[in-house]
């Protein structure tokens, strides 16, 4: 468990569920690392603003079989820094990055794929 | 609610703060926007702590130190202080999701990493340029990488990386290390690190990830490429004093200038740890201030 203040998938089958279920979520893998805990800290902070309802915000554990299907994904291909942050759209992902992300960032990515 | 004693930030400055402010019977609420421990509890094992005779994690010790201050009654929060009103005798402290009252505050916000701030870092970020050798050194696993600096973090990263990658190159600008001396005789030693001398990065290539660096000697002027899949950067810290920008008295590097007592040149305003202006940024010395700053921002409530 990574323990943040926003909800984590625990299954393959949950992270399955949770991307078909939701039209735009942002998962972001990672552990309890300096570069993962900020970018948790941000995702956070977002939706207890509820400055993007639309949008699902959730965390899984890198080590866990349920990241399985971000660690494995061609989107992340070249990835060689922790958290990978993914964008899904009805079900596909849109946009992916590695490593620390700011809040700013973060916020463009989503009015950039998902908005 | 009126507090004594506010405290922003929850890496070791503050829960010493803490733990001195609550044992003294003061009202003390702590503020941390991320998660305890703060740059201590995201490095693996800390070797120079007294009291522990093994190494010990620093996510360990910082839940120790939380458990600690909140035994004799501190409140954690966790909160980003977003503003602060420090002038007058009351100061307030504004989070995002609530406003506090309080006769002091401690300030011990601490650092975060530096960047290189070349062209082509953003892009490449988390593509072959990584800021922390424990949590990105397992993708680097039989590859050639680089370590850019050569103060302690540096030269430990250097060592922790010579453990999994082919070879490691420490970038350091200059002819000697800053590193502490056992840190330098295991890198000295180390047969898979080679230390670049008097030089500095002046360019990250590749599309879509690091394939190559070019490195500047400072005193020949002359440049050479080096090829590497991984680039870590350890170039020291900034202090996170962005939200006390024109409030308090900042160094020429942003930190925020105190007297012994760890006062800034606004009464009731304290400051300690890696956000201070001082020589030695560590867990200790970060502890030490936290101390000194509870214990004088008792005696101003005294005073008020
Ligand atoms: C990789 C690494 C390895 C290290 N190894 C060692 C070692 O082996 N031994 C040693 O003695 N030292 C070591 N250090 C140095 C040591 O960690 C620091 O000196 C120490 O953590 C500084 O403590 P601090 O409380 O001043 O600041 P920090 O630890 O930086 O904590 C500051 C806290 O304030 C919080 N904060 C910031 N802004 C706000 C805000 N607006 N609102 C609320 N909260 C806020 C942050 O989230 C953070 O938790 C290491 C540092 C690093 C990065």
């Amino acid at each position: 468990m990574l323990g943040t203040n926003v909800r984590e998938i625990e299954s393959k089958e949950e992270f399955n569920s949770h991307v078909n279920e939701n039209e735009t979520t942002v998962i972001c893998a990672g552990r309890r690392g300096p570069m993962c805990v900020p970018v948790y800290g941000a995702m956070a902070q977002m939706e207890k603003e509820k400055k993007f309802s639309e949008i699902e915000f959730r965390v899984v554990d890198f080590d866990t079989n349920a990241a399985m299907m971000i660690r494995t994904h061609e989107k992340c291909r070249n990835f060689m820094g922790l958290p990978f942050t993914v964008y899904y759209k009805d079900g596909e992902i849109v946009h992916a990055t590695s490593s620390i992300q700011s809040r700013k960032q973060i916020e463009e990515h989503l009015d950039e794929y998902l908005l | 609610m009126m507090y004594d004693v506010i405290i922003v930030g929850g890496g070791p400055a503050g829960f010493a703060a803490a733990l001195y402010s609550a044992r003294a019977n003061l009202k003390t609420l702590l503020l941390e926007k991320l998660f305890s421990g703060g740059q201590m509890a995201t490095t693996d094992l800390i070797e120079n702590y007294p009291g522990f005779e093994e190494p010990i994690n620093g996510f360990d010790l910082a839940v120790q130190m939380e458990n600690q201050a909140k035994k004799y009654g501190t409140e954690v929060v966790n909160d980003e202080v977003i503003d602060l009103e420090l002038e007058g005798k009351i100061k307030t402290v504004k989070t995002t999701g609530k406003e506090y009252k309080s006769k002091t505050v401690i300030l011990s916000m601490g650092a975060f990493p530096r960047e290189l701030g070349l062209p082509g870092e953003n892009r490449l970020k988390g593509r072959g340029i990584s800021y922390c050798a424990t949590c990105d050194g397992s993708f680097y696993r039989d590859l050639d990488v680089a370590v850019i600096g050569g103060g302690d973090t540096a030269v430990e990263d250097a060592n922790y990386l010579s453990r999994l990658c082919k070879k490691v190159y420490l970038i350091h600008r200059r002819d000697s290390l800053r590193a502490t001396k056992a840190l330098q005789d295991e890198i000295f030693k180390n047969k898979k690190t080679e230390i670049v001398w008097d030089s500095v990065i002046t360019g990250i290539d590749g599309d879509e990830s690091v394939e190559s660096i070019t490195i500047k000697n400072v005193k020949t002027d002359s440049e050479t490429k080096l090829k590497v899949d991984g680039i870590f950067v350890a170039v020291g810290t900034i202090p996170n004093s962005d939200l006390v920008k024109n409030k308090v008295r900042l160094s020429k590097s942003n930190y925020i200038i105190t007297d012994e007592r760890m006062e800034t040149n606004i009464p009731g305003v304290f400051a300690c740890g890696d956000i201070r202006e001082k020589v030695l940024r560590q867990i200790i010395t970060a502890a030490s201030d936290g101390a000194i700053a509870a214990f004088f921002a008792e005696k101003h409530v005294g005073s008020i």
